[in-house]
């Protein structure tokens, strides 16, 4: 039986062998077709040699999560034959590289073997040592075309536009596509039952990483300094940031940069860095991961306590040490909630694709100067590094930034004396001054003991007034995050609870298991400190499924600290493996706990 | 006696600067450090400075890390915004923030537990990247919060109160900044205002990170017999390099030294340091013979004093990161944001 726009296929390489512009090419083509597409590049820590995949998704209901089931396997890299050939689902196809003989032992009956012999193709056709490897790639993506129907006239304008001013290298390429293309057709009965057809689902979106989104978000947020030590999976963030800012940040007469990004030495001077820009008024921000956070606790504190904001982005990648720093996780979920020693709390948002980290990274500054405190975006690497199909980014031009409650010269000329924390307007949020204003706006800025007056303070009443101002505060701001994602059905009586980059596999699971019918609520919380909507949901479940990816259920232990509902009320369903979760990671935990409840 | 308030009324009498201040004006709280602690002798000097500087206290932001010294800037410029940060994190601070808004002074003040143990990555970093800021490490070999452990600018050999000597090497923080490349290297001792006032002076003009390093004697816990930070000791052994007059750009420059022996920098805002060569062959604007000079004369026991190097061609942060001239933080927000059509634009990208 043919499955038209839904199944998925791997490719399986080498890393460093320019395999990233082949797979960008196929995702691309099969997403001008109209199809919804879903790209994951499950990559080395490394530079080049090591195995790489990247996995496609096609579907045609628009479910985007990752899956596990491939139906093609493109195995290109002898070193992981054996493997790839495992994970090709009963009933699928492996192409391989028929240059070389294919071991035997390799060989399973339930699965059909399509050999190209890409690389004696190429070695016929390119001179260069570095054209031949590079075009090796560009072939499997002529191949596909044929075995998949992808439309030939898209990679041809894709190829067009993409080597506009460089026409040698659009000529190689589509040679190279005409090759592959060309033997499979003549070599095997195109298309395969797996296949594509055009659609027209995909025209209201793009396709972008979560990083160049967020780097978007800080740019459009008019975030002026940005500081970061480079991290995997952070790195594209900051680099996109610069990138647009190259773009659209140049003062037109004079070439100068409306902006500054600092390579600090480390990621705690990339934190000082924010701080400081801060508290001089800047809007700052830092993009790094959990290892970053680690180091940065010390100065959290210090924003938390002497009440300056800062936004700092966490592309969560799997912890704790160095861990896998190439896979995914959401391991920093309690650590960002109250990061620093002492009494701190503090505001995060969740955001589920790219699309909310480009929203998301605009509300991160206005809540932090709003609330004048750390803000933490909590992505991961999933989120961070691969292409997604999200509806088109859109701006409002009426936006305008809060920048909070910052006194100017002329109001400070007619205070009396300021005070830098004294609770006049009863919100818990002070008013604050940036310096070289005003000679009555100075004050002096710690992190030791001080009392609403900004006077050092050993007193425990003062210190405590403070300190309890400062909770109130944060709380409020639980009214002001991102309020949570809920869909309900009626005659639910579980639900799931859920965050960020989850999202995808649970909203299948939810359909899957609405197919079973087992009726579920979803909830999806987008905001730190917890809206009360979230309590009121789990408190209306006899059993919320929690979902998310690490090992100690990080996300149930914020519910029941911070919403009181029972552990018994809150089944965990976690996948901590470092691949993005699929809806089978889902359905196989909520099934397994659905029974132990009956 | 910190308990008594300083009186807010000023004599009449009192002189005032050209735009109208008097040194009080320049003051902060009162001390709580200990009586003769050789920091109150250096913030002295830099209230001193600030007032013949003539600037806007507000116009100054001031910054610490943690420690003794790092508690000195509630005691001057009550009028300028401080930040008490956390351990040798400062130079992290004065980086953003003059990041931000690059048209303040900035002055940050450190000790050596803050500049040269928990803090040194920080401070070789703000000094390679040529913050605009004038830093100030008092320095006094030892650890006075915590009562009295040495720190790493304890000379060898150099006795705690204890009677515990010091097996390792000391960090000088001058031939350290020599090293990472600062364009503005002095040092002195908290007891020679005369010295002080116009490196102060001097390191503030200056386009870049000055740094100024001085021996700054622990009262309480390193000004005993058997110690290289006391005192009686830094007395004997300083030996001045050149003797620094600042000399303000609008003030006519006369020249009050023999011609052979005087040299004068001339800074980016027109304002020059007058150098009297005390020593024979002394360049300060020659890095390496600087780096060798200090060095033998460490060797001879003595404390090289003065300004050591500066480059007068120095390139800050600001201008190697090509920022506009506008403070960062004070840009207009139309200028900031591409809009929407842009957006909807750089979206064909993605497809």
């Amino acid at each position: 039986m043919d499955r038209v726009n839904e199944f998925a296929f791997k490719i399986a390489t080498a890393n460093g062998t320019g395999s990233a512009s082949a797979n960008s090419l196929i995702m691309r083509a099969i997403f001008r077709m109209g199809i919804p597409v879903t790209g994951k590049n499950v990559f080395p820590s490394n530079i080049q040699g090591l195995p790489t995949w990247y996995e496609i998704r096609v579907n045609r209901h628009g479910y985007t999560a990752r899956t596990p089931d491939f139906d093609l396997m493109v195995a290109l890299n002898p070193a992981t034959y054996q493997r790839d050939a495992a994970e090709v689902r009963s009933g699928g196809w492996m192409l391989f590289d028929s240059t070389w003989p294919l071991d035997e032992r390799l060989r399973r009956p339930d699965v059909t073997y399509l050999g190209i012999p890409l690389a004696a193709m190429c070695n016929a056709e390119f001179t260069g040592v570095r054209e031949r490897i590079l075009m090796k790639n560009v072939a499997y993506a002529g191949a596909l075309a044929a075995l998949l129907g992808i439309d030939t006239d898209i990679i041809r304008t894709l190829l067009t536009e993409k080597y506009a001013k460089k026409q040698a290298l659009k000529d190689s390429n589509q040679r190279a596509v005409d090759i592959g293309f060309d033997y499979a057709r003549e070599h095997f009965p195109c298309p395969l039952p797996i296949r594509l057809e055009a659609m027209d689902a995909t025209k209201d979106c793009i396709l972008i990483d979560g990083n160049t989104a967020a780097g978007l978000g800080c740019l459009y947020a008019g975030a002026t300094v940005g500081a970061w030590y480079p991290i995997t999976p952070a790195t594209s963030l900051m680099e996109a940031f610069a990138g647009f800012c190259q773009r659209y940040r140049k003062d037109p007469d004079t070439a100068r940069n409306r902006f500054a990004v600092l390579q600090a030495e480390d990621e705690l001077a990339a934190l000082g860095m924010v701080i400081g820009a801060g508290w001089a008024g800047a809007r700052a921000f830092t993009p790094t991961a959990g290892p970053g956070i680690s180091l940065m606790s010390e100065f959290i504190g210090l924003a938390y306590y002497a009440e300056i904001p800062a936004v700092i982005f966490d592309v969560q990648r799997t912890g704790p040490s160095t861990g896998m720093p190439t896979r995914t996780q959401q391991g920093d979920l309690m650590m960002c909630a109250y990061a620093s020693h002492g009494d701190t709390r503090h505001v995060c948002l969740y955001p589920a694709d790219p699309r909310e980290a480009f929203e998301m990274a605009v509300a991160a500054f206005d809540l932090s100067e709003r609330f004048q405190t750390p803000v933490f975006v909590l992505s991961d690497l999933d989120i961070g590094m691969n292409d997604w199909m999200v509806k088109r980014l859109t701006w409002d031009d009426a936006y305008v930034p809060d920048r909070g409650k910052v006194l100017s010269a002329e109001q400070l000329e007619q205070v009396k004396t300021f005070y830098r924390y004294l609770d006049v307007d009863g919100d818990g949020i002070p008013y604050r001054t940036l310096p070289g204003v005003h000679p009555k706006g100075a004050y002096f800025t710690r992190g030791s003991g001080h009392n609403r007056f900004g006077g050092y303070t050993e007193d425990g009443e003062e210190y405590a007034d403070v300190m309890d101002r400062i909770a109130r505060k944060i709380q409020r701001a639980s009214q002001a995050v991102p309020a949570p994602e809920i869909r309900t059905v009626p005659g639910a009586t579980v639900g799931i609870i859920t965050v960020g980059g989850c999202h995808a596999a649970c909203v299948e699971a939810v359909d899957l298991l609405a197919r079973d019918g087992v009726k579920v609520d979803y909830l999806r919380v987008r905001g730190f400190p917890f809206a009360d909507e979230v309590r009121a949901f789990a408190e209306s479940h006899a059993v919320n499924f929690v979902v998310e990816q690490n090992r100690d259920a990080q996300l149930r232990s914020l519910l029941m600290l911070e919403t009181g509902v029972p552990i018994t009320r809150l089944e965990s369903v976690r996948y901590n493996g470092g691949f993005p979760m699929s809806a089978h990671h889902v359905l196989t935990g909520v099934r397994a706990k659905l029974e132990k409840v009956a | 006696m910190t308990y008594i308030a300083k009186p807010k009324v000023h004599h009449p009498a009192l002189q005032k600067n050209a735009i109208g201040l008097v040194r009080r004006d320049y003051e902060g709280s009162v001390t709580t450090l200990c009586a003769g602690c050789g920091h109150d002798s250096v913030t002295a000097a830099i209230i001193q400075a600030f007032w013949e500087l003539s600037v806007h206290p507000h116009r100054v932001a001031k910054l610490s890390g943690i420690g003794c010294s790092s508690k000195t800037p509630t005691y001057f410029l009550r009028e300028a915004h401080g930040f008490n940060g956390v351990h040798g994190r400062m130079p992290a601070l004065v980086t953003g923030a003059n990041a931000a808004n690059g048209d303040l002074l900035y002055i940050g003040v450190s000790g050596d537990g803050d500049s040269l143990s928990i803090g040194l990555g920080q401070l070789c970093h703000a000094i390679r990247r040529n913050v605009n800021a004038l830093y100030v490490l008092e320095n006094n070999g030892v650890y006075g919060l915590t009562k009295g452990q040495f720190s790493a600018s304890a000379d060898p050999g150099s006795l705690s109160k204890r009677g515990e000597a010091n097996t390792m090497e000391a960090i000088d923080g001058c031939l350290l900044a020599l090293t990472m490349g600062a364009t503005f290297v002095a040092r002195s001792f908290s007891g020679d205002k005369e010295q002080l006032v116009p490196l102060l002076k001097a390191g503030l003009a200056h386009k870049g990170f000055a740094f100024i390093s001085i021996v700054s004697p622990c009262v309480t816990f390193n000004d005993h017999e058997g110690s290289t930070k006391s005192y009686a000791y830094t007395r004997e052994h300083m030996v001045e390099v050149v003797e620094a007059d600042f000399v303000m750009p609008t003030k006519a420059i006369t020249t009050q030294y023999d011609p052979g022996t005087t040299r004068s920098v001339t800074l980016h805002d027109g304002s020059r340091v007058q150098l009297t060569k005390v020593a024979d062959d002394y360049d300060p604007t020659d890095r390496d013979r600087a780096y060798g000079y200090v060095r033998e004369k460490h060797k001879a026991g003595q404390i090289v004093t003065g300004l050591l190097y500066i480059a007068p061609d120095s390139s800050d942060m600001h201008e190697q990161a090509n920022t506009v001239a506008a403070p960062l933080h004070d840009l207009p927000y139309e200028t900031l944001c591409p809009g929407s059509a842009a957006l909807d634009k750089l979206q064909t990208r993605f497809r």
